[in-house]
Formats: C-alpha cells, sequence, structure tokens
C-alpha cells in the first residue's frame, strides 16, 4: 500500500539521481534524530539505573555504564516494595477493566439494540460527561468518594475508588454502542425468532462480532488505569494501597537517584511490552476513534 | 462489511414507522418486561455515572457558593468568586495557562503535523517511525517527568551537556522563571505528540494523489503544495485536533506539578488547574476551588462555542 501511494513529493522527481540522495540523506537523518530522541531516554533510564552512585553524578556522564550493578534493580525492588506497589496496579487496572466491560458493554447493547424508553436522553446525558474538563471535576468527586450517597461508604484507601469510577467512559459506550449499531438487526430479529434471551443474543451474538472494538477498548482501559497520577494520588494516600506511579513518587526523594531511576525502568516496562504486544490494535483505535468519530 | 451499509442508511428512514407498529403490536406486559430488561443492562452504567459523574458536576455548582465556617457548610454567596478574583495567583494562573497553551500549540501543535507530513514520504521504515513516535505515551509520567527532570539539570544534565557541544550557552531550564515554562512545555510535547502524530498520518493518507498531480501541473512548489493541497484536505480533523488539544492544554497539571513541584519558580509554571489543586489539596478551601472550577469551566465552554463558529464560517 505504502508503494503505491502518491504523495507530496512526486515519484518523477524521487527518481532522479538528485532526488534519490535527497531522499536517502533525510531518511538517515530522520532514523537518527527520532532513534536518539525517543529511544535515547529509555537507553539511558535502563543503563543509569545500573550505574553507581559516583558514577551518575559524574560530567560528563559515561556513555556506558563502567561498573554494571544489577543489585541496584534489585535494591530499588526492595526498599521501594514494588512487587506490593506492581500487585496494587494489576488489582486496580484489572479490575477497572473488568468492571468497565462489564457495566459499559451492557449499558451499549441495551442502548443499541434493547432501545429502552427514556435510552437517548441516558445516552445524552453520558457523552455530555465529555464536554466537562475532567480535572474541573477532580474536587467534587474526591468529596464524593469521601462519602458516597445512598451507601454512605467512605471508599478512600479501597479499590473502589479506582474501579468504579472507571465506569463513567463515556467514550467507550460510544464506541461501542456505535459498533453494536453496525451489527444488522435480522440477526438479532433471527435470535429472538429462536427463543433466544437478550443474554443469550449478547453472549452468543454481538461479543463474538464485537472482538476488535472490545480488545481496543480494554487495551486503553487498562493504560489509563496504569499512567494515572492525579487520582490515585488523592484517593489512595495509604502507602501500601499505592499506584506504582504514586508510590514511586511519594518514595523517590528518600531513596539514593540509581535506585529511584532503576525503579522508574523497572515502571515503564508492563506498559512498553503492552504497547509492543498490541501496537496494531492500539494504532488502529487510535485513528478509527477518531476519524470517524 | 456489509453489516454497516445494509442497516445504516436504511434506518432513518423506515425505523420509525416499523418501530411504532411493533409498539402498537406490542402488548403491555411485553413492552414493560422489554423495558425492564433493557434498563437492567443499563443499570450499572448508570449508576456509576449519578454517582461519580453527574453527582459531582451537579455538586461542583453547589460547592462554588458554599463555605465552611466552624465545620458547617454555610451559603457563601458570591464571596468565593470574589475571593478568587481577588487573589494575586488567579491572574498569574491564568497568565501562566495562556502561555502554556500558547508556546504548547507553538511546538505541539505544529511539531506533530510536520513530523507526520514527513513521515508520510517515507516509503521505509515508516512502521519503526510510527512505534518511537508513540513509546513515550505508554510510559507512565512520573518516569517521563523524572527522565527530563534529570535532562534538565543544570549540572550535570543531559540538555546542557548537548548544548555545549554545539557551543551553545547552557540554560537553567527548569530553575529560572524565563525557561521553566518552555521547559515544562518540551517535555509535554515530547510526551504527548505521538497520538497526535498517528491521527494526522492516518489523516494524510486518505489525500488523493491526483491532487498533488494537478498542483504540479499548475506549478506548486513543495510549501504551495502543502498549502493549497494537504492543509485544506485535512481542514476537519487539524481543526478538531486544536480545539482538543486547546482544551487539554488549559487543563494541564500532572507536567508542572512533578517537573517543579507546581508553581515553580516565582510561580512561573503556576497553572489554573495547579491552583484548584491548591486551594483544595492545601488550603481545604473546596469552595474557592469549586469556584475556580466554575470559571475555568465557563472560559472553556466560551472558547469552545467560539471556536466552532469561527471554523464554521470559515468553512463556508
Amino acid at each position: 500500500m505504502a508503494e503505491s501511494q502518491r504523495t507530496l513529493i512526486s515519484p518523477a522527481v524521487l527518481a532522479r539521481p538528485r532526488g534519490k540522495a535527497l531522499y536517502w540523506g533525510a531518511f538517515a537523518l530522520v532514523m537518527v534524530v527520532f532513534t536518539l530522541a525517543f529511544i535515547g531516554p529509555l537507553y539511558w533510564m535502563a543503563t543509569s539505573g545500573l550505574k553507581s552512585s559516583q558514577e551518575f553524578a559524574q560530567t560528563p556522564p559515561t556513555l556506558v555504564p563502567g561498573e554494571v550493578r544489577p543489585e541496584n534493580y534489585s535494591e530499588a525492588w526492595s526498599v521501594l516494595d514494588l512487587a506490593q506497589l506492581l500487585l496494587n496496579t494489576c488489582v486496580y487496572a484489572f479490575g477497572a477493566l473488568a468492571f468497565m466491560l462489564v457495566f459499559d458493554v451492557a449499558a451499549a447493547y441495551s442502548l443499541s439494540k434493547l432501545r429502552p424508553v427514556l435510552g437517548k436522553a441516558i445516552l445524552g446525558a453520558m457523552l455530555a460527561t465529555l464536554m466537562i474538563p475532567a480535572t474541573v471535576l477532580v474536587v467534587p468527586q474526591y468529596l464524593t468518594v469521601l462519602d458516597v450517597p445512598l451507601v454512605e461508604r467512605n471508599l478512600i484507601n479501597s479499590p473502589w475508588v479506582i474501579w468504579l469510577p472507571a465506569v463513567t467512559n463515556a467514550f467507550n459506550i460510544f464506541l461501542l454502542k456505535r459498533f453494536f449499531d453496525s451489527i444488522p438487526r435480522e440477526l438479532m430479529d433471527a435470535a429472538a425468532m429462536d427463543g433466544a434471551s437478550p443474554m443469550r443474543t449478547l453472549r452468543s451474538i454481538v461479543l463474538p462480532m464485537s472482538r476488535p472494538i472490545l480488545g481496543v477498548v480494554s487495551i486503553f482501559a487498562v493504560v489509563a488505569v496504569w499512567k494515572d497520577f492525579l487520582w490515585p494520588m488523592l484517593t489512595l494516600p495509604d502507602p501500601s494501597k499505592q499506584t506504582l506511579n504514586v508510590g514511586i513518587y511519594s518514595l523517590g526523594a528518600s531513596v539514593p537517584e540509581n535506585q529511584l531511576i532503576a525503579a522508574l525502568a523497572i515502571a515503564s516496562v508492563p506498559t512498553l511490552v503492552i504497547f509492543l504486544v498490541f501496537q496494531r490494535n492500539i494504532m488502529h483505535g487510535l485513528t478509527a476513534g477518531s476519524l470517524k468519530g | 462489511m456489509a453489516a454497516p451499509t445494509l442497516s445504516r442508511p436504511a434506518a432513518p428512514a423506515k425505523g420509525r414507522p416499523a418501530g411504532r407498529r411493533r409498539a402498537s403490536r406490542e402488548s403491555f406486559g411485553r413492552a414493560l418486561r422489554r423495558n425492564l430488561t433493557a434498563h437492567g443492562f443499563l443499570i450499572g452504567a448508570v449508576l456509576c455515572f449519578g454517582l461519580f459523574s453527574w453527582y459531582p458536576m451537579v455538586r461542583e455548582f453547589i460547592l462554588a457558593f458554599q463555605k465552611n465556617e466552624d465545620g458547617e457548610t454555610v451559603w457563601a454567596g458570591w464571596s468565593n468568586l470574589s475571593y478568587i478574583f481577588n487573589d494575586p495567583a488567579f491572574w498569574q494562573a491564568w497568565r501562566n495557562t495562556f502561555a502554556f497553551t500558547g508556546l504548547a500549540l507553538l511546538l505541539g501543535f505544529a511539531v506533530p503535523f510536520a513530523v507526520a507530513i514527513v513521515l508520510n514520504e517515507f516509503r521505509h521504515g515508516r512502521a519503526y517511525l510510527r512505534v518511537l513516535v508513540y513509546l513515550p505515551v505508554m510510559l507512565p509520567p512520573v518516569a517521563s517527568v523524572l527522565l527530563f527532570k534529570y535532562f534538565y539539570d543544570p549540572g550535570y544534565g543531559l540538555f546542557n551537556r548537548v548544548l555545549e557541544t554545539f557551543g551553545l550557552p547552557a540554560q537553567d531550564w527548569l530553575q529560572s522563571s524565563d525557561t521553566a515554562m518552555l521547559s515544562v512545555v518540551i517535555a509535554a510535547t515530547w510526551m504527548n505528540m505521538g497520538a497526535a502524530t498517528l491521527i494526522y498520518l492516518a489523516a494524510l493518507q486518505g489525500i488523493p494523489g491526483e491532487l498533488y498531480e494537478a498542483a504540479e501541473l499548475d506549478g506548486a512548489g513543495l510549501f504551495r503544495k502543502i498549502w493549497h493541497v494537504t492543509i485544506p484536505q485535512t481542514r476537519l480533523i487539524l481543526s478538531l485536533m486544536l480545539l482538543m488539544q486547546i482544551i487539554a492544554t488549559m487543563q494541564v497539571f500532572v507536567e508542572p506539578f512533578l517537573l517543579t513541584g507546581g508553581a515553580g519558580p516565582e510561580n512561573s509554571t503556576l497553572t489554573v488547574v495547579q491552583l484548584i489543586y491548591q486551594y483544595a489539596f492545601t488550603f481545604n478551601n473546596y469552595g474557592s476551588a469549586a469556584a475556580l472550577g466554575v470559571v475555568l469551566m465557563l472560559v472553556l465552554a466560551v472558547f469552545s462555542a467560539v471556536f466552532v463558529r469561527l471554523d464554521r464560517s470559515s468553512e463556508d
């Protein structure tokens, strides 16, 4: 596809010797600059975590660590209790994913296929939340989780404070509903004719057809919890309950710098792995959600 | 693939009468059962939205007119608003926020578009370059921000090393009120440009090649082709992204909070959301925080309305 596409610079120009030289020159420059700009910091992080404290503070910095100290990583792991933080973050992220999937898929299915009374109004009210700047709501949301109405519980330091707000993602409901809308009515009617309940139809017809969109919203849900900072910092003050991000941030000043950087490198691995494994889905979801939306 | 074309166009024309016929045929009991099931599927999401979105939205406006007196919540009238308008930090925060937004647009809006245009020309290594630009988006912000903190260090930081090798004067970066905001913007651009770049790249691939050929026949050079073909063809996505980016950057919090501890030298990186955070969580003054939140919301709403109006009129 890339070969056949006609872009800004005409193929005729590129075929000339001068055009070829310019193309390869620019290409080499971009490859080098981009690799330095985007892999460079990661390389710096991984290697600085391996250096000794003296070598880390040394100017000019060494490109390759002279004395490799992998024990920085294991010390950071135990001093910052990264195992606990990692476990917490996994519990928050996958719990949030589970709640988001169950409630948002059910809601989108209901709005798209079951069409209840007031369905349009409910969808409108959900989409309206996209218009309110998220940071403005942090203060009233915080006051709300201190004393949740109806159940009268304080959710601070409990995983619910991450799980339940993760459901209120109007954009996911919008994406899911739009996908469900494209599933032909006839299929649903045929299932109903055969006596399938709405739940059965959802399970055996809608969900299997929706795998691509479910994958996209799932990845983004997990990554969102993993990257979030302000909300978990406010609502999970107990050090043993913190997320990886907040935990490293709040203990960061108390450990040597090379250990702190080793901890950051460890904290960066999970999302980078998610990205490298699912990059196709992530990039597809990114452009699908914005271009057609 | 045939599914959307089959069901979509038919829906507005046939959907309504068919639905009405079904409704009239449907007995009351069945309609009730259908609605109960449908609302059963909705209830989880509706409860979450109610508790964590809709109720806080309403509460934000109520809080803005309340204050805490000796542990009791009382009506405050306009006093929260007059308090924030008389706070010198309020105007400083707005100036900084606009400065940040302006700088972030110069860098954060122009750079991804330029990068997308360049990447779109390459016939090789595109997959690799795309992965590269998106990498920082996947890093936890705490990691990328602390990395930049080390790079910006005037003493042993990497950036001053690089400037030195090119014979340029060393900078104080985050430590000077002149360059602190710019430093925050550079870090934020690096962290966030991946998504915008990929979206522009997808938009550029949708431009029909014949348009460039036609422009060349008219003797257009590189920059005229960009100006007369590339930009008009991606106008819709460009203006949408511009609006989204302005709204996002006006709410910037994490980057200045982690880079400079919030306010920065001489309050030079204090932003509006930073000030909301200070009111609420440093001074426990939720009323003023909510009042400032309402002001921010109104500014963004007015801004979006004006933007959409201008955008529409320039389209005709």
